[in-house]
């Protein structure tokens, strides 16, 4: 199987979550969108592990899922405590920690 | 022709005499010092409490050293010539590696008579001073002074090293500084006691090379391990050292070009101008080049610049001497011409040393006198010091007014009197070294007779020209008595010192001594140099005692206001060392100011400038971070691709 057109599609899917990450300003869409990119990469690992034929890639994949449900746990639990203090899930909003 | 010269120096230098253990009464030699330190302990320690005895001690510690010396040096005649030199060790007083410095005394020929001049010219000073500071609510104090120097004065002619007498060098420093400006009340003797300090600390700098130059040699500082090496040392080191140590003598000793501080040390009460800057501490140059003398034996060059320096020296002073009105400072002017006459002779070899120290003894008697007659004139006229308005004072002080004389005719070197045997030998060897040194020392000796006759017909002649409240009175008898104890030293020490003391053959084994070859004959050189004195006195006379003496000082001729101004040496000194000091000083001032501080504050300012902007990048968006992520990894990853397609 040829894996060029998954990576390709991995790509793709990383870029519009990048892109999403820059430009979306709410912050569930942010984390979404973050959610994207974890998920491109592991479309790409899997990909890699079928075509080189051994399980490491797919065992990335599980670690990189498992990270991902860990960040949402705190990532949602701080978008909420701001939201609840801030009325908003403008993640441009809590700007107070600059120079 | 130096190489000849030093040959013939050779000659007559000494050989290193055997040292004595201290027995009898040379046990004793470090009570000689610590009297007087006692007295200075307690009387500066002990406060107003021993304000109303203090005095008394201090004079009766003076007197026990004096009968002390006596005693010793009675000792030291009883004894054969090559058993005169004692030495006394306390202690070990520094120790550091190879370096050892004790606590020791030397007594030979050279500190004895030192020693003897000290403390019996000390203990008529003190006595004088009873009379003279009677009055000053100070006196306690002044009297502590006086002992502190008088013991830091015996240290420095004791020491057996060179690092002992350094420490009586600097303490006789302190005391002339101190008492200079006793009346500190008063802003010009304060600010002449910091000239004398600081000027001397310039000579106290060459002593102390000096001492470092010595050890790195010979690795010692003891006199005897020096001068026994000596002969081993190439000529250049000891140039080195004779120079360096000249230095140190200049300033202690007011030669040129260190002699600005000694006229206005007169600002000190008239006792001190007599013991310290006329009879003793001035001459401590004197007694280092002599006591230094197998290091000057060996290098020409060295013992040429003392001539030099000493011949400049009796010029300058001689010529002040001759155009100031006060009687303190024309005599100033004086010591510092006789002691340049030291000087000169001690650069000019064995044939010097000898009769550089017999003039400083007889110098140090009739100067004393002097000085302390000058004060007793002052003590009657309500300390004013102007001799232009002194005038026939001798009917007023008969006993200061004789025993003026006394000096003066020692002075001016008439014979019989005490001033003539020295002067003449040290004029005797001079024309051997060279007729023109010799010339010079006579024509200087005319001019002694000039300035000294000018002195007494200003003082003790001529019509009164006294102010309205002055009632000229003889002084009391505490003072009148050592002025006559000093007027028959001033007569007689001479001829006792060469006929019954035999002061060649006394100090030849400490100094050397080579009898002069000179190609006049000793009753042609008296005859040239009365003759001087007596065209220099008559000139004198004539111009003041003859003439009426104006109380206002006339313009008087470029010379006399050149004299007038110290002959300018303050400011030879102000353009030549404290105006480029300034000006250094600024430069330094500026240079940290501008280019360190600028160097450092614009590197701060450079950083927190940049930092300042560097920080405006934390913006606090979250999304702008992202990006930044985001770019950097683009930038890796390009660089990545980059690096794999080259």
């Amino acid at each position: 199987m040829n894996p060029s057109n998954v990576v390709i599609l991995s790509a793709i899917l990383f870029s519009i979550g990048a892109v999403g990450v820059l430009v979306r300003r709410n912050a569930i869409i942010v984390f979404m969108c973050v959610e994207l990119m974890l998920n491109a990469a592991n479309l790409a690992f899997v990909a890699f592990a079928r075509t080189s034929g051994n399980l490491d890639g797919q065992v990335v994949a599980f670690f990189v899922m498992v990270v991902a449900a860990a960040e949402v746990v705190v990532g949602l639990a701080i978008i909420v405590t701001i939201f609840r203090t801030r009325r908003s899930a403008s993640i441009d909003e809590p700007n107070l920690l600059k120079y | 022709m130096i190489n000849a010269s030093a040959a013939v120096w050779a000659e007559g230098a000494p050989t290193l005499q055997e040292v004595m253990p201290a027995e009898g009464v040379f046990s004793l030699i470090w009570l000689l010092i610590a009297l007087p330190l006692l007295g200075a302990t307690v009387l500066l320690l002990g406060g107003r409490r021993t304000n109303t005895w203090g005095p008394y001690l201090a004079v009766l510690t003076v007197s026990a050293s004096a009968i002390l010396g006596i005693l010793m040096v009675v000792g030291l005649m009883d004894r054969g010539a090559e058993e005169r030199s004692i030495g006394q060790s306390l202690f070990t007083w520094v120790f550091a590696g190879q370096f050892e410095a004790n606590m020791a005394f030397q007594l030979d020929q050279l500190s004895m008579v030192f020693v003897l001049l000290i403390t019996v010219v000390g203990a008529l000073i003190h006595v004088y001073s009873l009379g003279y500071m009677q009055h000053d609510p100070n006196r306690r104090k002044f009297f502590g002074y006086l002992n502190l120097f008088v013991a830091a004065m015996l240290l420095l002619v004791l020491a057996n090293n060179y690092l002992l007498l350094y420490v009586g060098w600097e303490g006789v420093g302190l005391a002339s500084y101190l008492l200079i400006g006793f009346w500190q009340h008063k802003p010009s003797a304060a600010a002449a006691a910091k000239k004398a300090f600081i000027i001397n600390r310039v000579g106290d700098v060459g002593l102390s090379i000096a001492i470092m130059v010595i050890f790195v040699t010979f690795g010692s500082v003891t006199f005897d391990d020096v001068f026994g090496q000596a002969s081993e040392v190439n000529e250049g080191t000891l140039t080195a050292i004779g120079l360096l140590l000249l230095l140190a003598a200049a300033g202690k000793s007011a030669q040129f070009p260190l002699q600005a501080w000694l006229l206005d040390a007169m600002e000190g009460p008239t006792p001190v101008s007599a013991l310290i800057h006329a009879a003793t501490m001035v001459t401590a140059g004197v007694y280092l080049i002599a006591r230094s003398n197998a290091i000057y034996d060996r290098a020409v060059w060295a013992a040429t610049a003392v001539v030099v320096v000493g011949l400049i020296t009796i010029f300058m002073g001689a010529i002040i001497g001759s155009a100031k009105d006060d009687i303190k400072k024309s005599l100033a002017g004086s010591t510092m011409s006789q002691i340049g006459y030291m000087v000169m002779a001690a650069g000019l070899g064995p044939i010097g040393y000898v009769f550089a120290i017999f003039h400083l003894l007889t110098h140090g008697v009739f100067k004393a006198g002097l000085f302390l007659g000058a004060g007793s004139v002052m003590h009657g006229m309500n300390d004013n010091v102007n001799m232009r308005r002194y005038g026939a004072l001798r009917a007023a002080m008969v006993v200061t007014f004789i025993t003026f004389m006394a000096g003066y005719l020692a002075i001016i070197g008439i014979p019989p009197f005490s001033g003539f045997w020295s002067k003449d030998e040290i004029i005797h060897a001079a024309f051997e070294r060279s007729p023109i040194i010799g010339s010079l020392a006579i024509l200087a000796a005319g001019i002694t007779g000039f300035y000294m006759t000018r002195m007494v017909a200003m003082t003790f002649f001529g019509k009164a020209r006294w102010e309205d409240d002055a009632h000229p009175h003889e002084s009391p008898k505490v003072m009148t008595i050592p002025l006559i104890i000093l007027a028959l030293g001033s007569t007689f020490l001479g001829m006792a010192l060469l006929f019954w003391g035999n002061i060649e053959t006394w100090l030849e084994p400490v100094v050397g001594f080579s009898t002069s070859t000179s190609p006049l004959s000793t009753e042609a050189v008296i005859a040239i140099s009365l003759t001087f004195v007596i065209i220099g006195s008559i000139i004198g006379w004539i111009s003041y005692a003859r003439r009426e003496v104006p109380i206002v000082a006339p313009r008087g001729s470029l010379l006399t206001r050149a004299a007038r101004a110290d002959l300018y040496g303050d400011a030879v000194n102000e353009g030549l060392i404290v105006r480029p000091s300034f000006w250094l000083s600024r430069l330094l001032i500026w240079f940290d100011g501008r280019v360190v501080d600028g160097l450092v504050n614009g590197s701060a300012a450079l950083v927190g400038g940049a930092s300042g902007r560097m920080r405006r990048y934390q913006s606090g968006f979250a999304r702008s971070y992202a990006l930044s992520m985001v770019g950097g990894t683009v930038l890796v990853l390009l660089a990545l691709v980059l690096v794999r397609l080259s």
